[in-house]
């Protein structure tokens, strides 16, 4: 049962759309994120859900509730922000203890909550820390804690944590997870990162220029994209031409000198993609030459020349013999680990 | 060597600076000495000034009430001034910076525009309209009927604080101004979705993070307006004086300059208690928001 819905939302600035017949619904607890390059919409989107922007068009329903007829100040959602927004004047514990004061939650239940919800995001004892003494990650630790602390029916995370370092960032990606499944409320993140959509969310909405590309489980988006664009965006991906000949019997889907028999529907001039840990070195298959040879630790990265183009190879380290660089190879892989769609030819 | 360096280096500073530094010591600190000499000097009717050191122009200062009355008078003003360009720039201020693009240039433009013009002629611009019975608007208000004596505003002290206060503005909305840049630009949404009302927001989110903009903007418009000169002397006059004012009446009609510099440095070391005093003030009590 959906329990937040946009439907056939809109977003126009003048004849900008911005935001274009974003359909989606969430169910209760789930974790979503709108995943896109900056300028997708994503967090338009998600500002006509917090109300700070209202839809040119469409609904958005929570419990079947129309959302956008009720103040932003009376939804009740949790909002982390890209810069926090803390309030710098009041302590850690003045900003958690405001949204409940603006709910005029009895004294001595408020002061419990708070040291609770920051006690939750590890920051017990910075009570009477002001922002400014905190580090980036501290403040988005009690931005997430103001945010949780009124127990908000969605929580709604705007890039929350592109201004931590790499490190941190992970840090807080685990711990963001743990939360969130512990006391189990519907968050919607925005995020351009698609390693972080991928390791936080139970489905990712993949948006480009105001349009919805895919909406899947991370797995589904990683391993089937809907588009190139989607293939792109998430992880590295290789494109060959190829062509589809259903002429012969059975039809055969030929890729310079390798070839296979075609799937069904598609004909004539196609493109297929496969991701570079998916392609091993064969026998026969793809001909295709070691350009440059790149240890990275837990995996090798190659750059190859094809017949049908550049290739990215990406081996574990399992302690087999790699080729080097120069030597000719060929390029393989299993049917199943490939994507076929049609290709537009100019 | 490196000890020839170092020398060099020390003394870099100080040759580089050399010239501001004269001009500073010549036009300001030299004379401001002289002044404050001046003031414990002796003055008599036929006598003119003569170079003793007594603490006659002091203790006249101390004991004459009229004094008193002046000096009160010239705080007094500068304080409502300054209130009244709190109470009306701050707003101002916030309303400014929520326009839009074209529309804040424009009306940043119309209230930086009176810095432009001599205050000479803005206070003037005051007497012609509200200066006795020829005043514009006093002379339409009563052909209209709707007051039969000129509204009192010349040689007020509420005159003098409505065209000081006037003067002032562009300093306190600038002030503001600056303190609402550091704003986070999502902070009102954040306190909006936290459930907060638009009055609650101004009153526990913006105000108290302003404050140090009013507060700073406040010391500019109360010094310079206790030692204004311009505006009280066009709309107080002879009739209300101010310690400005008086100090130059005693140094160009009277010719009692030691009296006269007696007033200027009390003034002078007034303000500068004041402004430092608050200064202080403000900067312990929003370390945090400061830094």
């Amino acid at each position: 049962m959906a329990y937040l819905e946009l439907d056939r939302v809109a977003k126009q600035f003048g004849t900008q759309t911005v935001v274009d017949n974003f359909s989606l619904s969430v169910g209760k607890g789930e974790f979503i994120s709108f995943l896109g390059p900056s300028g997708c919409g994503k967090t338009t989107t998600l500002q006509m859900i917090a109300g700070f922007l209202d839809p040119t068009r469409g609904a958005i329903r929570l419990e079947d509730k129309d959302l956008t007829a009720i103040h932003p100040a009376k939804r009740g959602l949790g909002i982390v922000f890209q810069s926090y927004a803390l309030f710098p004047h009041m302590t850690a514990a003045e900003n958690v203890a405001f949204g409940l004061e603006m709910r005029n939650v009895p004294r001595a239940e408020l002061a419990e909550r708070v040291r609770a919800a920051l006690a939750m995001v590890g920051l017990a004892g910075y009570e009477d820390r002001h922002p400014r003494r905190m580090s980036g990650g501290q403040q988005q630790r009690v931005a997430l804690a103001r945010a949780l602390v009124i127990k908000p029916s969605v929580l709604l995370l705007d890039e929350p944590l592109s201004n931590l370092d790499a490190k941190l960032r992970e840090e807080m990606q685990i711990e963001l997870r743990q939360i969130q499944r512990t006391i189990g409320t519907t968050t919607i993140l925005v995020t351009h990162d698609q390693n972080e959509a991928m390791s936080l969310s139970d489905r990712i909405v993949v948006m480009s220029q105001g349009r919805i590309e895919q909406i899947g489980t991370p797995q589904e988006t990683y391993e089937k994209p809907a588009s190139a664009f989607v293939a792109q965006f998430l992880g590295k991906t290789n494109d060959f031409a190829a062509s589809i000949d259903r002429t012969a019997t059975p039809a055969r889907l030929t890729a310079g000198s390798w070839s296979a028999p075609a799937p069904a529907g598609l004909n004539g001039p196609v493109t297929i993609s496969i991701r570079p840990e998916r392609i091993g070195f064969g026998d026969a298959g793809l001909s295709a030459k070691i350009i440059t040879r790149i240890f990275q630790g837990n995996h090798w990265l190659f750059q190859c020349e094809s017949e049908c183009g550049p290739a990215i190879v990406i081996r574990q380290n399992d302690g087999n013999a790699q080729p080097t660089e120069g030597e000719a190879v060929h390029l393989a892989w299993r049917l199943e680990d490939m994507s076929v769609r049609a290709r537009a030819v100019a | 060597m490196s000890a020839v360096a170092e020398e060099r280096s020390t003394r870099a500073p100080w040759a580089l600076t050399a010239p501001a530094l004269m001009l500073f010591v010549g036009v300001l600190l030299i004379p401001l000495a002289m002044t404050v000499m001046l003031s414990f000097h002796d003055w008599g009717q036929y006598k003119g000034i003569e170079p003793v050191f007594i603490l006659k122009n002091w203790h006249e200062i101390a004991t004459d009430p009229y004094y008193a009355e002046m000096f009160w008078r010239t705080f007094r003003i500068a304080i409502l001034t300054t209130l009244l360009t709190a109470v009306l720039g701050a707003p101002e201020a916030y309303i400014l910076n929520r326009m839009s693009g074209r529309w804040k240039s424009l009306f940043l433009l119309i209230i930086l525009g009176p810095l432009l013009i001599s205050v000479v002629a803005r206070t003037l611009g005051w007497a012609l309209l509200f200066g006795g019975n020829n005043g514009l608007v006093n002379k339409l208000l009563m052909s209209l009927g709707m007051i039969r004596s000129p509204i009192p505003f010349m040689f007020t002290e509420t005159g003098m604080v409505i065209a000081l206060a006037h003067v002032m503005m562009p300093f306190m909305v600038l002030s503001v101004w600056a303190a609402l840049q550091r704003l986070d630009p999502q902070i009102e949404n954040a306190a909006m979705s936290l459930g907060a009302t638009p009055a609650t927001i101004i009153r526990r989110i913006i105000m108290p993070q302003i404050m140090p903009g009013v507060l700073s903007g406040a010391i500019i418009v109360f010094s310079l307006s206790a030692s204004a000169f311009a505006t009280p002397a066009i709309i107080g006059g002879r009739r209300l004086k101010v310690a400005a004012t008086l100090a130059y009446d005693e140094f160009l009609n009277t010719l009692n300059w030691p009296l006269g510099a007696a007033v200027a440095t009390l003034l002078l070391v007034a303000l500068v208690l004041i402004v430092v005093g608050s200064n202080g003030l403000v900067e312990r009590r929003y370390a945090e928001v400061f830094r």
